[in-house]
């Protein structure tokens, strides 16, 4: 097992390299020149000052040593400055990850709980009125647009019944500490993590819907019946273990991408996360700091395929420790 | 005669299928007791019926079919009033049952020893350490090796014959009085349906258990039967003690069912002496290498080590051998799906292994195949006009003259030009056989390679197919390289036979000589384990 986390290790700092190299041109494809840009909004556009600001930033440097640059960063760990920002972007993107972390892991248990007991009940009441509701409910989450949800959450929680702050993290200037923060926290939580957790529940319900009542058809399920065991373990000990295979497959797809699919639930609901911090850095054509949000996202997938693959070794013991 | 009281008696159950089925019951006034001691097998073809009658019996039956009549006595009971809570108290206690398929009979994500412990576990019997010394010594019981490693072991670890030997040791576990065996070593090799059956013979007698034996091969039913059933279209055409059924048989149907079956005596075959050579295969190596990871040994399997051999023009080649044995492969490599390490192909005087791209492909349709399940082989989503007139107008034919050909065709393998029009699952197992058989023809081909082209199919559909083969052979001056697990079959349609055993051939002669002086060990085996030889008369 260590032998293939190693190996898989290796494989992944290869991608990642590549990921930077193809961000690191891209992103100098799109339109614009930030120092322009910055030039603009200082209100000073001549040539001078433009080159000023090149020659500060390395802008004025050829491409391939900008790159060189770069990447002897990264390996450093070093993502660069953002002059937007007037901070390093480490710095920057460390300060956001954890709230990010905090909603997207919510996000994901709860569709990932949900969507499970979900599909587990419209399975066993397959075709009855329950697995008609159960699949509509779900579908109405997943058709409707996330900032749609997001608002009609607002509106409806926060506006018409006051139950739950509309934006932020924690709420400002109340300075509260212990368990008191914590369920400040908790409460802003809520509404992001299920506008985002809903939207993910239904393809986990449809999946584990669909995945039960194919196994439920296999011969073991005959065994264990014929064993003379009750329903309720064939279905928990037979029926659910094998369906969830192909949910944890999905599952470990989702979650990588999770962190990209915040930012217009973060942007919504003012969440200071990495979302919104990807959204002004593309506004502003803040090249380090976008990109450092891209090699955090990306790293962040890395680890979450590794994840899924040790989690898939670890439920089907068919899979073995190869690469 | 028989004086025990039956342990099970099954009264005129009649069980209806779903509105719209090919008949309205799948068992029609079906009755049949069980004794101790005794094994009962029920024997039909597939759609007769059995395996509805098993289920009945150990309440299993699916949800889209309902008993509409008829009792099961078991125990001064009748089991078909019993509520769910008590089927669930008998079944695995008091009956058992086990399947055909010993692979997804098993939890795959289970280990062999915690599923054995279930049984105990489902009627709230002794302690988890218990359960697990109890499985422990019931994987002794039915001869597993290695008994420690295969309880923590998972189904996919083990062999076919030793996950079979798991679903009867977890069959057997509580002592059941009555076993129900659903063909339970169809899946299995021809040597490894001799153990089990061997195995579930002796426990069976050891354990004064009732079983009922379900089985479409006449072969097995010889060797382990004390009564017979015969089952047709769900109702029971004649039933005895299996000596009387297999000596005087009374009904039509159970004689031509006896007829059909192949015989392990090859018929007088004329000479081959003086024929042209029609393919040459000389020095076939073809070795599967899974990658193992960078810290692993790759593994290797051998599917063909220096395979020789040549089939003469108009000649049927079989090639015999266990699951696994590489006649797969060999059969792929000839007709050059797969790509040989080493070795030639010679079809007439054209090396079949040098050619590439276009070459090939003009010489492709010089040698056919059929396939083993009429089902997956032949494209749902296209007519059957399509599916044989295909190949020809890729190969550059006039649209309308290959559809008049491919009519021709069908009708050469005995269907009506109305089949053009239809689709795949309109057809019947049999019927699909012959339309891959029309479609391996359309191309005009000198050789056909049959990949276990009859196995799939009921003994009486066989026989038909088998003359098929043999007639339009010998119309159309075939060569055919005949691959089969059943030795029955290889011996009434080879005029040669290459034994295959871990990818090499061990031992190729004329049919007649090797069933009359095997000299090679595996060989011997093989024939040895082919069921139901000696009760049946030489003379057939």
């Amino acid at each position: 097992m260590l032998s293939f986390v190693a190996q898989r290790v290796v494989k992944g700092v290869i991608v990642l390299l590549a990921i930077v190299v193809l961000n690191f041109f891209l992103i100098r494809l799109a339109p614009g020149d930030p120092a322009v840009v910055m030039a603009g909004e200082a209100g000073a556009s001549d040539q001078v000052f433009v080159q000023q600001l090149r020659e500060k930033f390395g802008l004025d440097k050829p491409l391939p040593e900008q790159l060189f640059i770069y990447v002897k960063g990264i390996a450093t760990l070093d993502l660069g400055f953002s002059f937007r920002q007037q901070a390093p972007v480490s710095k920057l993107i460390l300060e956001r990850l954890p709230a990010t972390l905090l909603l997207t892991l919510t996000a994901f248990a709860i569709s990932l709980a949900l969507g499970v007991l979900f599909g587990t009940f419209a399975a066993r009441f397959a075709g009855t009125f329950l697995d008609t509701a159960i699949t509509i409910f779900a579908l109405i989450f997943y058709a409707m647009p996330i900032f749609w949800v997001a608002l009609m959450g607002i509106l409806l929680f926060s506006v018409a019944v006051d139950w739950l702050p509309s934006f932020g993290y924690e709420t400002v200037g109340a300075n509260l500490t212990g368990l008191a923060h914590l369920i400040d926290v908790a409460k802003h939580l809520i509404m992001p993590a299920m506008t985002l957790g809903l939207f993910f529940m239904a393809t986990y319900t449809r999946m584990t819907r669909a995945s039960m009542l194919e196994v439920k058809r296999l011969d073991f399920v005959k065994t264990a019946r014929a064993k003379g065991l009750p329903d309720a373990v064939i279905q928990r000990r037979h029926v659910l273990r094998n369906a969830l295979l192909p949910v944890v497959t999905l599952a470990g797809v989702h979650a990588g991408t999770l962190i990209g699919g915040a930012v217009i639930t973060e942007t919504v609901f003012a969440w200071p996360g990495i979302g919104r911090l990807m959204y002004d850095a593309l506004l502003q054509r803040d090249y380090n700091l976008l990109l450092g949000v891209f090699v955090t996202c990306s790293v962040m997938v890395l680890i979450f395929n590794l994840i899924t693959d040790l989690v898939y070794r670890l439920v089907d013991p068919r899979i073995e420790f190869a690469a | 005669m028989m004086t025990a009281p039956p342990a099970v008696s099954i009264k005129n159950l009649r069980i209806a299928l779903p509105k719209g089925a090919e008949r309205p019951f799948a068992v029609d006034g079906v009755s049949l007791d069980l004794r101790p001691g005794k094994i009962v097998c029920v024997v039909g073809e597939s759609g007769s019926g059995k395996s509805m009658c098993a289920h009945a019996l150990m309440g299993l039956l699916p949800d889209t079919v309902n008993v509409t009549s008829g009792e099961i006595q078991f125990e001064g009971r009748d089991l078909l009033k019993l509520d769910d809570d008590r089927w669930r108290d008998l079944r695995g206690r008091r009956l058992a049952m086990i399947f055909q398929e010993p692979m997804t009979a098993l939890n795959p994500l289970m280990r062999i020893g915690d599923q054995m412990a279930e049984m105990f576990e489902a009627h709230g019997l002794l302690t988890p350490r218990e359960r697990r010394a109890k499985a422990l010594s019931l994987a002794r019981e039915v001869g597993l090796p290695d008994p420690e490693r295969i309880v923590r072991a998972y189904p996919h670890q083990l062999s076919g014959g030793q996950r079979q030997r798991a679903m009867i040791a977890m069959a057997l576990a509580l002592e059941p009085a009555v076993l129900v065996a659903d063909e339970p070593t169809t899946a299995l090799d021809v040597t490894t349906q001799a153990q089990i059956l061997k195995l579930i013979r002796n426990l069976q007698r050891s354990r004064n258990m009732a079983v009922m034996f379900i089985t479409h091969d006449f072969g097995v039913v010889a060797d382990i039967a004390d009564q017979v059933v015969v089952l047709r279209h769900g109702k029971v055409v004649e039933e005895g003690p299996a000596a009387t059924v297999f000596n005087e048989p009374k009904h039509d149907y159970t004689k031509a069912l006896l007829a059909a079956v192949p015989s392990m005596h090859p018929p007088a075959r004329a000479p081959l002496d003086d024929l042209a050579r029609a393919v040459e295969v000389i020095g076939l190596d073809k070795t599967y290498v899974t990658s193992g990871g960078w810290f692993r040994e790759d593994r290797r399997v051998d599917a063909a080590r220096a395979v020789n051999f040549n089939i003469l023009k108009g000649e049927t080649l079989g090639l015999v051998g266990e699951s696994g044995s590489g006649k797969s492969s060999v059969a792929r490599l000839v007709m050059r799906l797969i790509e040989a390490d080493r070795g030639t192909v010679r079809i007439g005087d054209t090396d079949l292994t040098q050619l590439s791209g276009k070459a090939l492909r003009a010489e492709r349709h010089r040698i056919q195949m059929i396939f083993q399940d009429p089902f997956a082989s032949l494209n749902p989503r296209r007519k059957i006009g399509h599916i044989v007139a295909d190949g020809p107008i890729a190969a550059g034919a006039d649209s309308k003259a290959a559809f008049d050909r491919a009519r021709d065709l069908l009708k050469m393998v005995g269907l009506d030009a109305g089949a053009l029009e239809r689709y795949p699952h309109e057809f019947s197992g049999g019927q699909r056989q012959r339309i891959g058989i029309a479609r391996a023809l359309a191309l005009e081909p000198e050789i056909i390679v049959a990949d276990e082209a009859v196995s799939a199919l009921d003994v009486s559909v066989q026989a038909q197919v088998l003359r098929l083969l043999e007639d339009l052979k010998a119309r159309l001056g075939l060569s055919m390289l005949f691959i089969t697990h059943d030795l029955r079959v290889a011996a009434q349609i080879c005029d040669r036979i290459a034994v295959m055993q871990r990818g090499v051939i061990v031992e190729l002669k004329p049919t007649a000589q090797l069933f009359a002086a095997p000299e090679h060990p595996y060989t011997r085996e093989l024939l040895a384990a082919v069921p139901g030889q000696k009760e049946r008369a030489p003379a057939a």
